[in-house]
């Protein structure tokens, strides 16, 4: 006979983890909320800047800056977008498996490209497999300002106009609703498809469009880098909210049925003592 | 008066939004005013204090940490990595930044290391200036 106590315990054990993954829900649930007003403040900026950079790059054609300019590859750079905790569903596990089979298709030799990584996972992920990790952000808050960033996107920028590589992929979980989160590669630098607008007027640039370029280049690289972990953020809020919702129903269906188990034990315990008193009443006359 | 729409955004969101009479803005080649109908035109911004006078004879300062304004007739754009309006500015703060900056510019001597403090100098005290209201 299945052991009554040992039910009742798993009963108790499961119900407190579900106490903590319903928690764990609700907690990323308001997060979430807080990432999407992030990710929509942030949107008019992000308007604002492509607009002005179309404008200015559509008036000084081949300008010739380094950041507008394909070079031949030589060493590509990986951004990765990960989280600094697990418990978040696929997410970091199907970035990190897109960007794994990626380089693995495109490079032969551990030489021809470089990471960057946002959060522990990622990071350790990509340090763990001996890959060449030149830079990473470990410990991000939940709603990253700009100024948490600055210094990796700075660095990111860099070390492409220094020529330490030649181009630079983003990673990040492009959040599309609160239960689909897409992986997306997103080619940062050079800078070759910026869309160019008509539609404003011509300026007039002081002191020339070449030093604008120079300020706005890299403020907008920057900027798209921004974006793209405000992104990340939302999708890991997202993520982790259904992964502990999804944590959450299993612990229900375990309950409801240890409950049985435990009921049927239970009755079947009770018909035994009475079968037993009975027989014994019976043996007596 | 004539006014002009001015919006200043960051990337953590719009900071202020307003319908001035003038903008004053320091870009790098210069400090520059702004009256409603001026040509487009783009330029990159300083360090500064960025001063919009307002239609009834008051004056707001908007502490940018470079960035550019973009001008169009009718409306004035700033684009900043950082800004502050005077009154969100936390001193304490600042004056804790430009202490660290100075300690670093006594100390080291590496060139990266040294624009990058001088740049963290320029900024806290930017906005101490504008906090306190000397411009």
């Amino acid at each position: 006979m299945v052991n009554l106590r040992e039910i009742k315990g798993r009963i108790n054990s499961t119900k407190s983890t579900q106490k903590i993954t319903k928690a764990m829900q609700m907690v990323s649930s308001s997060k979430l909320r807080r990432a999407e007003q992030n990710a929509k403040a942030y949107v008019p900026y992000m308007e604002k800047i492509q607009d002005v950079v179309g404008a200015i790059a559509a008036g000084t054609k081949d300008s010739g800056h380094p950041m507008l300019t394909a070079r031949p590859v030589k060493k590509t750079a990986y951004l990765v977008i990960g989280s600094d905790r697990g418990l978040a569903g696929a997410y970091n596990s199907s970035i990190l498996r897109q960007v794994q089979r990626t380089i693995n298709e495109r490079h032969k030799s551990k030489d021809e490209y470089v990471i960057l990584a946002l959060g522990r996972v990622a990071r350790d992920y990509f340090v763990k497999r001996d890959h060449n990790v030149i830079s990473s952000v470990v410990a991000l808050p939940d709603q990253p300002t700009f100024a948490d960033i600055k210094e990796i996107a700075r660095n990111a920028v860099g070390m492409f106009i220094d020529g330490a590589y030649d181009e630079l992929y983003m990673y990040y979980n492009h959040f599309e609703s609160a239960i689909s989160q897409v992986v997306t590669e997103k080619k940062v630098l050079p800078l070759t498809d910026i869309a160019t607008s008509t539609t404003s007027a011509a300026y007039e640039f002081e002191p020339s469009g070449e030093a604008i370029l120079e300020v706005l280049l890299p403020q907008y690289a920057e900027s798209l880098i921004y974006g793209a972990l405000l992104d990340g953020k939302a999708s890991e809020h997202a993520s982790r909210m259904t992964a502990m919702r999804n944590a959450t129903d299993n612990a229900s269906e375990l309950i409801d049925g240890l409950s049985l188990q435990y009921n049927r034990a239970r009755q079947a315990a009770i018909t035994q003592e009475i079968t037993e008193i009975v027989g014994g009443a019976a043996a007596l006359e | 008066m004539k006014t002009v729409t001015v919006s200043i955004v960051t990337p953590d969101g719009p900071v202020y939004d307003s319908e001035v009479t003038m903008v004053v803005a320091k870009t790098v080649s210069g400090e520059m005013g702004v009256l409603p109908g001026h040509i487009p035109m783009v330029a990159p911004l300083a360090i500064s204090a960025v001063k919009l006078k307002k239609q009834d004879g008051s004056t707001d300062y908007v502490a940018v940490s470079g960035g550019f304004i973009e001008i169009r007739p009718e409306k004035v754009s700033i684009l900043a990595p950082s800004a502050e309006a005077a009154a969100s500015i936390d001193l304490a703060r600042a004056k804790e930044a430009l202490k660290r900056a100075e300690g670093r510019l006594e100390g080291k001597k590496d060139d990266i290391d040294f624009k990058r403090a001088e740049l963290a100098l320029k900024r806290a005290l930017n906005r101490i200036n504008v906090q306190e209201g000397n411009i």
